[in-house]
């Protein structure tokens, strides 16, 4: 077992790793920041100090090491823009953008697979087809033009809620439905198909054979075995909580991490973006690692293997 | 004496396709009734549809009475008593009838807290006397193990542990023995025949082998196309089978003493049930037949004691197969 922890961990290291390095290197070579910060007319000489400053003068790889000292002092780098230190910039936002993943996740799951069991366990009747037009309408149309779609209804024709801002309870109702309604959608698809194909399994006939009532095959049979596909989908989903909101934020101007890095990739403020992308990876490998574990905790059979291994 | 288990006229469809099409048996307390017939035949379908166990989109209709009582369209809560409590079933595929993710335990004892009076203690002892009944080494210590770490022959004891754990009187074996060795195969057998003594249990042994069927079983019907085409004590059908098409299936065997002969196979294969021959389905392929087979199926009917055949062409089947004997 340690073993296999280790190994899993060492993994999910090397992931960090490559995301930063593919970060900082796709970054460096698709724009100048000294122009972009300080615009096409700054003179020369402003733009030379400002490369020199900011190391941009080095060659990559120099540079590379030089980021990566830098992180293993946990100095994140500063923002080209104000000089402030990136991970700071990014911690102030992180609350505002979990203001609407956090819910949003909560209403997915207690959407999603509820209706997915249902539309399982009715399959083929009207409300098993509901649900799945529902949900193929819900994963297909993008999230932007949901959230247009929602402001156009609830801001500008009913004017119930605001269109955009931060300013109340009232401002997070709209982005939060948009978030929960495609994530729920997906969910509801994917707990639908892991249910079908553990009801159509033998256990399942056995458990009915030998007297269990209907009800009690679904939850002590059924779902135990269901959880183990539905789990990946939903770890997928922890992983974004940090930066799953990127067109909502924007769309509704909401002040989340998701707007930061969309103004910090236009600006080419490499320190901020490496921030919000090294935060990133680690939340969704940690997400995949829980995953990893959750699993062996759901299924005997990879427990087994998991020791041997 | 009235029969335990009465079935009448059962005939189940699936969308608009007849897979099941008017089966009559009668199974007696402790009796052993052997099911034979190609796969598709309909005997899986036959035990599946009495306990009410086929997917909702089957359309099942007859009578299947237990000790008189009418099972077809019994609320839930009837059913779920008989099933387990009073009649068992083992399936062939003992790999995946078990659940994966619970252990032998749980099981084991939901089966006995379902169909038992016992509590605490008393459950998880009676678990492991089902274990040790059925042969499973350190049955305390397994008990907490789970379906993965068990052999094929072991998980089909554990299945049939599970299936006495009701005391049932009737126990269905669809196909017991098929996903198994040569040598599991006897031994599963060897403890179903045990324990069908000791608890004098009825059996209804499914199978396509009719070897298995024959050593196993008091009396066999055989199956055709979604019907029974002949019915009879195996000594007797091994010995004289009427039927043209259980001739065709003992006519393949190999005989074990005797002179060696060539093996005969039926010729063409079984009809698509989208496409049922009007008349006796077994027709296209019969060497017997004549104009009126193709003119209605035939029903069952006595030729002796305690034997039935579903031909019209019986009486000349049976000379021609004393013919054949006599060169």
């Amino acid at each position: 077992m340690g073993r296999y922890v280790a190994i899993r961990i060492g993994r999910a290291a090397l992931t960090i790793v490559l995301v930063v390095t593919f970060a900082f290197v796709v970054l460096r070579l698709s724009g100048d920041p000294a122009l972009m910060i300080l615009g096409p007319e700054a003179p020369p000489e402003v733009i030379a100090a400002f490369r020199k400053a900011w190391g941009l003068d080095d060659p990559i790889w120099l540079q590379y090491l030089d980021y990566f000292r830098a992180i293993a002092q946990g100095e994140l780098g500063r923002s080209m823009r104000d000089g402030r230190p990136a991970i700071q910039l990014v911690l102030e936002r992180i609350p505002a953008t979990l203001a609407l993943t956090l819910p949003a996740f909560f209403f997915k799951v207690a959407l999603g697979v509820p209706a997915g069991i249902y539309a399982a366990l009715h399959r083929g009747s009207g409300i098993d087809r509901a649900v799945m037009m529902t949900a193929v309408a819900g994963f297909t149309v993008p999230s932007f033009v949901l959230a247009l779609l929602l402001v156009l209804v609830f801001a500008v024709q009913l004017g119930w809620l605001p269109s955009g801002g931060q300013d109340s309870w009232r401002h997070a109702i709209l982005p939060i439905v948009t978030l929960s309604l495609g994530g729920a959608a997906v969910l509801a698809r994917f707990t639908r198909s892991a249910m079908l194909e553990v009801l159509g399994q033998p256990y399942i006939r056995t458990a009915s054979a030998k007297g269990v009532p209907w009800r009690k095959v679904v939850t002590s049979h059924a779902l135990p075995n269901a959880a183990i596909p539905t789990v990946t989908i939903l770890g997928f989903m922890v992983g974004t909580l940090i930066a799953g909101a990127v067109v909502v934020e924007s769309v509704f101007a909401w002040p989340g991490v998701g707007r930061l890095l969309v103004v910090a990739v236009a600006n080419r403020d490499l320190a901020v973006v490496q921030c919000i992308l090294l935060l990133v990876a680690m939340t969704m490998v940690t997400s995949n690692l829980i995953v990893d574990f959750l699993y062996g905790f759901l299924d005997p059979r990879l427990r087994a293997k998991g020791a041997h291994a | 004496m009235s029969p335990l288990v009465s079935i009448q006229g059962l005939s189940v469809a699936f969308n608009g396709v007849p897979v099941l099409r008017g089966v009559d048996i009668a199974l007696g307390k402790g009796e052993a009734l052997g099911l034979v017939g190609e796969s598709g035949s309909g005997k899986s379908v036959t035990w599946l549809a009495a306990l009410g166990l086929l997917p909702r989109h089957a359309r099942v209709s007859g009578s299947v009475r237990l000790d008189g009582r009418e099972l077809l369209g019994a609320p839930a809560t009837e059913l779920d008593r008989v099933r387990g409590g009073r009649v068992a079933m083992i399936f062939q595929d003992p790999a995946s009838a078990l659940n994966p993710v619970l252990t032998i335990r749980k099981q084991l004892c939901e089966a006995l807290a379902l169909h038992r009076d016992l509590q605490g203690e008393a459950v998880k002892a009676e678990a492991k006397r089902l274990l040790d009944l059925v042969g499973i080494p350190d049955a305390a210590r397994r008990l907490s193990a789970y379906p993965h770490e068990f052999s094929g022959g072991q998980v089909q004891r554990i299945m049939i542990a599970m299936a006495l754990a009701g005391n049932p009187d009737v126990l269905i074996a669809d196909e017991p023995t098929t996903a198994l060795d040569a040598t599991i195969q006897a031994q599963i057998l060897e403890l179903l025949s045990t324990i069908r003594r000791e608890m004098s249990m009825a059996m209804v042994l499914i199978s396509h082998d009719l070897g298995v069927v024959a050593e196993n079983c008091d009396r066999v019907a055989v199956m055709y196309a979604g019907r029974i085409v002949e019915q009879a004590p195996s000594n007797q059908l091994f010995a004289d089978p009427v039927h043209p098409y259980a001739q065709g299936l003992i006519g393949a065997l190999p005989p074990l003493d005797g002179p060696r002969r060539r093996l005969t196979a039926i010729p063409g294969t079984v009809p698509d049930p989208a496409h049922m021959p009007g008349g006796c389905a077994f027709a296209p392929r019969c060497a017997l037949a004549e104009e009126a087979c193709g003119l209605g199926a035939p029903s069952l009917a006595p030729i002796a004691n305690d034997r039935t055949v579903a031909c019209i062409r019986a009486e000349a089947s049976r000379r021609a197969l004393l013919g054949i004997a006599a060169e």
